[in-house]
């Protein structure tokens, strides 16, 4: 191939990329140019502090706002030390055996089954043999099931990745494998299993079909004020909103989509905030 | 065998007579390996490996890529443990205790038997947890003041105190090459070991860093008994007492170095040290 045919492919292929981009972003746009349109007008500070209602006008998010934080933080919270812990062992402790690498492809596989299986598993352990019932803390427990195998599986890559010089040489001087792991792995590996929880966490919180399997209420009138309370989450809200027929309740659906994409947005903004703190600490 | 020239070693001139000096010693010797052989899987490394290395002299272990003797370095605190599939079998004394006999403890043999790397590793955390870490870890650290002191100390015997009193709340990772260096051997020094084992310590530096490491082993011996790696044979030459020749997996000759590298016994090693081959 000649050098201007060379040049002109390499053009070729930088456009296609850019018109392939620009696809993504203009389905993007639009979708969120549309939310906005339809709901931006709903938004306002007493939709925000608002109970649900008979009344579109009068209906606001509250409850499902509070649930939807109380729920996240919970899962975070049952989500992150089981998943680190797992994933620790997995990767410093166990053996490379059948068993291990049974459950190795068991936990990808978990990753990609469809949430309401999930619903289904917390509507019968959680909710009902463990007596839970439809409550907080069972929806969290739900939800961090879920969470789980992508926080194991990313915090695997993170402690794979911290290079093996680190733990030699903390090693040699006397150190044992659980000061090794404490003091200098987890450190190093930290902003990866950052990253993989916020991952995690933000298609939770999006998640409607588990919880409404395991029997979240669809119209509260109250906040969750314990982890046995019944709760709404914001993403339920706006499914119930979106199925009215009146058309003042689309319009509310869509000031809770915007409502909800804050909330993804802050948590995200959050903890790439504590990420990058961390990266610096590590790097000094 | 007459070993007249060449430097004696302070505190074996006193123990054994020069001509005993010539291993396998038969004094008090630091570390002893009895008909040692190392497995990497189904491949034997290291075949019947038997050696005594003697306290308070640096002793090289030299020979072409491959040849075994970075192994041998990492059995003696026993840090081929980490790599999966690993095995030895025979003997490794250390202070006439058998470090791969049941009951030793793997941690504080490390500690006791402290390790340099070829390429070197500081962590990423300021420069004073980087010695403090050890201390801290063996639970050595002791008051504030106490932990303060020790690591100047260090760094001092390391060499680098005065490059870096000034900053040891600086990341070690802006540290220079040699620097970085000479932080592995503080930290490794903090730990009070008896043994220093350096694995090529010098081999990623420029030639005035190399100088600085150099002259560090040769002052180390007064206090450790010191293994050195080395693919320089200038250097094994320079720094080493004693020197050990491997060869496929295989201990060739191990005599006084001025002895290694002018009148060697064995037809391998003059080849090797002449240059015909590795």
């Amino acid at each position: 191939m000649t050098l201007s045919m060379r040049r002109a492919t390499d053009l070729a292929f930088q456009v296609v990329a850019l018109l392939v981009l620009l696809i993504a972003l203009a389905a993007l746009g639009a979708l969120i140019f549309d939310v906005v349109r339809d709901g931006i007008g709903r938004l306002s500070w007493d939709f925000i502090t608002g109970y649900p209602s008979r009344r579109a006008s009068r209906a606001g998010i509250f409850p499902a706002l509070t649930g939807s934080v109380f729920i996240i933080l919970l899962t975070a919270a049952f989500a992150l030390p089981i998943g680190v812990a797992a994933a620790i062992y997995l990767e410093e402790y166990g053996k490379r055996n059948f068993v291990s690498r049974a459950i190795e492809i068991n936990i990808t596989n978990l990753s990609a089954v469809p949430s309401i299986i999930y619903g289904l598993l917390g509507l019968g352990v959680f909710v009902r043999v463990m007596g839970m019932g439809r409550s907080v803390l069972a929806g969290a427990s739900t939800l961090a099931l879920l969470a789980l195998p992508v926080v194991i599986l990313s915090t695997r890559e993170a402690l794979r990745a911290v290079p093996g010089s680190i733990r030699e040489g903390s090693y040699a001087l006397g150190a044992t494998k659980w000061q090794t792991i404490w003091h200098q792995v987890l450190p190093i590996a930290t902003p990866g299993i950052l990253t993989g929880l916020i991952l995690a966490l933000s298609r939770a919180i999006g998640e409607t079909a588990p919880l409404i399997t395991m029997g979240a209420l669809t119209y509260v009138s109250f906040l969750p004020n314990s982890l046995g309370s019944p709760f709404t989450v914001l993403p339920i809200q706006i499914f119930n909103w979106t199925s009215r027929p009146q058309q003042d309740f689309h319009a509310n659906a869509a000031a809770g989509i915007l409502v909800l994409m804050a909330l993804l947005l802050t948590m995200n903004a959050v903890a790439i905030w504590l990420r990058d703190r961390y990266q610096r600490k590590v790097a000094l | 065998m007459s070993v007249a020239t060449g430097p004696t070693p302070p505190s074996l001139g006193n123990i054994v007579s020069q001509r005993e000096l010539t291993p396998p010693a038969s004094g008090p010797c630091k570390i002893e390996a009895r008909g040692m052989n190392f497995y990497y899987g189904d491949k034997r490394a290291l075949q019947d490996i038997s050696i005594q290395i003697l306290p308070n002299v640096v002793t090289a272990f030299i020979g072409p890529s491959g040849c075994g003797k970075s192994t041998f370095l990492r059995t003696l605190n026993r840090m081929n443990d980490i790599i999966p599939g690993t095995r030895v079998d025979g003997t490794v004394l250390i202070d006439d205790k058998n470090i791969y006999g049941p009951g030793t403890r793997v941690d504080e043999l490390r500690r006791t038997v402290g390790m340099v790397f070829q390429k070197s590793n500081p962590f990423p955390k300021s420069i004073f947890e980087n010695v403090a870490y050890g201390l801290r870890i063996n639970g050595m650290a002791g008051t504030r003041t106490e932990l303060t002191e020790r690591v100047e100390q260090s760094l001092q015997q390391a060499a680098l105190w005065d490059e870096v009193k000034d900053r040891l709340q600086d990341s070690a990772l802006a540290l220079s090459g040699g620097q970085q260096q000479r932080l592995c051997i503080a930290r490794a020094l903090a730990v009070k070991p008896d043994i220093l084992l350096m694995d090529e310590p010098a081999s990623a530096l420029d030639p005035i860093a190399t100088q600085r490491i150099e002259e560090l082993v040769y002052n180390l011996k007064k206090q450790y008994t010191v293994v050195i790696v080395t693919h320089n044979m200038q250097q094994a030459a320079r720094v080493s007492d004693y020197t050990a020749f491997f060869w496929l997996g295989r201990l060739v000759e191990y005599d006084r170095t001025d002895k290694i590298f002018t009148a060697p016994s064995e037809k391998l090693t003059e080849d090797y040290v002449t240059g015909r081959f590795g």
